[in-house]
């Protein structure tokens, strides 16, 4: 490569990185002081250049049509954040977090409707910016003016913010709810109207960051899942709550990418290596260096000890097998009562199996306290192994079934290995950022799982053939599944990752090697999420990449939150719900997801403890005193 | 009457903390609220400023009920809280602390400035560009405290002033409440410390396992040989 070229490349990765710098700076801002991982910021970046589309056609492809419509998409962005803000988020700041975060997904399902009713599915391609559509020449190199207009606005951006933080009353209370909200509020600050403003800044950022981009990339629907991935990356990287951080962070990002298509396929040691297929799996490779180096990411500090007043969490009782057995017995019978009822074996099948799903994620999330966003990875390697195993190896497929897990498992303990190092936030974040990493590598090895079409083909032999066969496989293998992770949380090693959760310095001084614990469980829920996966390959005969995707990790979460994190069996009657809704809401409408969406936000503003949480609850106020 | 607190009853989850204190102080006064380690005292100021909801009881300040409020509305109404740990905002520097401080001035309450209250703690005047988080102890304690004056109070509501500082400096956080209750501000102090509650208040309550056990002026308190061996450490 000559130096011309790289410099080429260079300013393409800078330009790249000011949009993802925005979003990512506004998603700490946010998080900083309302202590909401806003799910939806990808969503609002999608917006923003939807927006900022329909904006320049209204007002004309003019300077002052383009720069007016940046404007406006900013404005508007920002005010949507503001109302998501007060309609949504300022009633639940005192549910656990996780149901901020709950909320905030049903907000990117709305979101996605809506930008589909009013813009459609089809991609929308953008003017070229007028008054900068023409290319400089740079050491013989054609580099974009536009391109050369994002690397001077963001730093500009930063400088703006930093002003404004730095210099101004605004400033001051944004830093000071950073660190002691509660405090802040004892002074006499309004810290709904705080929050509310903070809210339009970090949105009206993801607004900006998205319309800056509309003479370089095509709007289109996946962008919110797309962005939002790469913007917990940037955080992550660079320190969450820390915006030059962020800056950092989306430069460096920005750049590696830009590299590794430049270098496009390339020898090395007689092997070709497509670096610009790689470019995730760079991109990764960045982000674990440097949490390795710096467990907070570049300019991070770890994060504040919550002040919380001390919770009593009841132990729940472990779930009697005497009790389960006839249930599992009654769902066996099912398919005698209905004999005809294909429908019905379908989604008893899918519940069997995403309860599992939910279970093993909810062992992650509960008793072991690491909250994943991306537990699908597993449940789509599983997927895809089995369906490889089998179609490509020759396997037999209940060989390949029972590999399956493992290779799942193997994927979590590397994962883990990292995942486990973080807490909180940053471990949901990094979570997030290896499944989308999986998804991408299944989505682009091509001659292995056939890339965007997926696999097909992926039927179980004669003996399981019968619907109603492979629903009975599936209910038994789930419920033994099920049953062995409850067994393992009422064991030593369930005590001791409870403990590991509660007080982990105290589990430490105990001699419980507490990130050992984890890292165990972590492979464990990682393995069960596979044999799920697997079962549902062959349940469905086909399989894509959906399955890894953000998406299916997302459900999974809703899943467990429906039920009720502090419930052991809450994520069995959560998948349950969440399977069947879906379902029916999806025969019905084609805006499924929206409806889903605000019924997920109805069930967090009147349940905050999760549906059988809340049912729990009713059922203790309106039982009679005894 | 500037602070009337009525019956007060407060949880942490399902433990009972608070129960029944009820307590007063005066416009212009100085009130010691005393007690051991763990005896309430904490608790019941966070009650009045509403950081802790109370499950029971009135509390009048300034002629309104303001159980129930959230601690913004009540500190905006001139009630002044310091805590006990401080909780200095540690990246900015003493004048950006003061900023976040700052209400409108109020009428029948003493206004402050920045400047004016170097006046008071002249070791904050030297250090106004140093972050709260590189500043001793001490220094924090006065800072936490010209934080609240900030918001130009009736009333504060101390937690513990005293606590682990040094005895010049004790000295001096006394002269500071008896320059506060000279500009006619109205004082409640949590203290375990007797002597240091002897130098400044006028009246004291003490507090016990979340229970008043004692209400009277200092000199009641001082002839009370057999209050203070009961429910305090001397
Ligand atoms: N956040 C909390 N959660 C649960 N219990 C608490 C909490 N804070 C205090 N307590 C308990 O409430 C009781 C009263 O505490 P409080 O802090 O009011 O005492 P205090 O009189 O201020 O003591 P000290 O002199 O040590 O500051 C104590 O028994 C304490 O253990
Ligand atoms: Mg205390």
């Amino acid at each position: 490569m000559s130096f011309a070229s790289i410099l080429a490349q260079l300013l393409n990765g800078l330009a790249g990185a000011s949009s993802l710098f925005m979003v990512a700076a506004g998603l700490s801002l946010i998080f900083g002081v309302t202590r909401v991982v806003n799910f939806a910021h990808g969503s609002l970046y999608m917006l923003g250049l939807y927006v900022a589309y329909s904006t320049v056609e209204f007002l004309g492809r003019t300077p002052l049509g383009f720069w007016g419509a940046i404007v406006v998409a900013t404005i508007v962005i920002g005010a949507l954040g503001a109302l998501i803000e007060i309609a949504i988020l300022r009633r639940i700041y005192r549910a656990p977090e996780l149901f901020q975060l709950l909320a905030t997904f049903a907000v990117v399902l709305v979101i996605k409707d809506v930008a589909l009713a009013i813009w459609g599915a089809e991609e929308l391609v953008g003017p070229r910016a007028p008054g900068l559509s023409r290319t400089v020449e740079i050491m013989g190199r054609r580099v974009p003016q536009y391109d050369l207009a994002l690397i001077v606005i963001a730093p500009l951006l930063l400088l703006g913010l930093w002003l404004a933080l730095t210099r101004t009353r605004w400033g001051a209370l944004v830093r000071a709810a950073t660190q002691d909200r509660e405090m802040v509020g004892a002074l006499g600050v309004d810290e709904r109207k705080l929050f509310t403003g903070v809210f339009f800044v970090g949105a009206a950022l993801a607004g900006l960051g998205g319309a800056l981009q509309l003479p370089r990339e095509p709007a289109n629907l996946g962008l919110d899942l797309a962005v939002i991935a790469d913007a917990f990356v940037v955080t992550v990287v660079g320190g969450l709550g820390s915006i030059p951080g962020a800056f950092i962070a989306a430069i460096l990002i920005g750049v590696v990418k830009a590299f590794c298509i430049a270098l496009g396929t390339q020898s090395v040691l007689g092997l070709e290596i497509s670096f610009s297929k790689l470019t995730l799996v760079v991109e990764f490779l960045v982000m674990a260096i440097v949490l390795v180096v710096r467990p907070y990411g570049l300019l991070g500090r770890p994060p504040a000890q919550q002040r919380a007043v001390g919770e009593i969490t009841t132990l729940p009782n472990m779930p009697d097998w005497r009790r389960w057995l006839p249930f599992v017995a009654l769902l066996a019978l099912i398919p005698f009562a209905a004999p005809d009822d294909r429908y019905l074996l379908v989604l008893l099948t899918d519940i069997a199996i995403l309860s599992l799903f939910a279970v093993s994620l909810h062992v992650l999330m509960g008793p072991s306290g690491m909250v994943s966003f991306g537990h699908a990875a597993y449940f789509g390697v599983a997927a895809y192994a089995a369906a490889i195993l089998m179609r490509k190896v020759q396997l037999p497929m209940e060989v390949a079934v029972a590999v399956a897990p493992f290779v799942a498992g193997a994927v979590a303990l590397v994962y883990g290995w990292f995942c486990v190092r973080l807490s909180g936030v940053y471990l949901a974040m990094l979570t997030l950022a290896f499944a989308q990493i999986t998804w991408s590598v299944i989505f682009q090895w091509d001659s292995l799982t056939g890339g965007s079409n997926g696999l097909t083909g992926v039927w179980p032999p004669a003996w399981l053939a019968d619907k109603r066969v492979y629903f009975w496989l599936t209910l038994v293998l789930c419920a033994l599944g099920i049953g062995l992770l409850w067994r393992m949380l009422f064991s030593p090693f369930g005590y001791a990752l409870r403990a590991g959760r509660d007080s982990p310095l105290r589990a430490e001084a105990i001699g419980i090697d507490v990130r050992r614990l984890q890292w165990f469980a972590f492979a464990l829920a990682g393995a069960f999420a596979g044999l799920g996966g697997a079962l549902f390959a062959f349940s469905k005969g086909s399989i894509s990449p959906e399955l890894a995707s953000i998406a299916q990790s997302t459900d999974a979460l809703v899943m467990v939150l429906l039920g009720g994190v502090e419930t052991i069996t809450g994520p069995i009657a959560g998948a349950a719900i969440f399977t069947w809704l879906k379902d029916e809401l999806a025969r019905r409408t084609e805006y499924w997801r929206s409806v889903f969406g605000l019924v997920i936000l109805a069930l967090v503003l009147l349940f905050p403890q999760g549906v059988v949480g809340g049912l729990a609850m009713l059922w203790r106020r309106v039982r009679p005193a005894s | 009457m500037m602070l009337h607190v009525e019956g007060l009853h407060s949880y942490y989850g399902r433990a009972h903390i608070l129960a029944d204190v009820t307590l007063e102080a005066r416009e212009g006064e100085v009130l010691a609220l005393l007690g051991r380690n763990g005896a309430g005292k904490s608790t019941t100021l966070k009650s009045v400023i509403g950081l802790v909801r109370p499950s029971a009881g009135a509390i009048t300040f300034a002629g309104a009920r303001i159980e129930g409020l959230s601690p913004f509305r009540i500190a905006r109404l001139g009630l002044g809280f310091v805590p006990e740990d401080r909780r200095i905002f540690t990246d900015l520097s003493v004048m950006e602390n003061l900023e976040v401080g700052r209400q409108a001035p109020r009428g029948g309450a003493p206004t402050w400035t920045p400047d004016r209250l170097f006046e008071l703690f002249p070791n904050l005047g030297r250090m106004r560009d140093r972050p709260g988080g590189r500043m001793s102890g001490g220094e924090q304690q006065m800072l936490t405290i010209a934080r609240t004056l900030m918001g130009n109070p009736r009333c504060v509501l101390l937690d513990e002033p005293s606590e682990g500082l040094a005895p010049l400096i004790v000295e001096q956080m006394a002269k500071t409440i008896r320059t506060l209750k000279a500009e006619g501000l109205s004082v409640v102090l949590s203290e375990q410390n007797l002597h240091f509650s002897a130098m400044v208040a006028d009246r004291a309550v003490i507090i016990e396992k979340g229970r008043v056990r004692f209400t009277g002026t200092m000199d009641e308190l001082r002839a009370d040989e057999q209050a203070r061996t009961q429910y305090l450490s001397v």
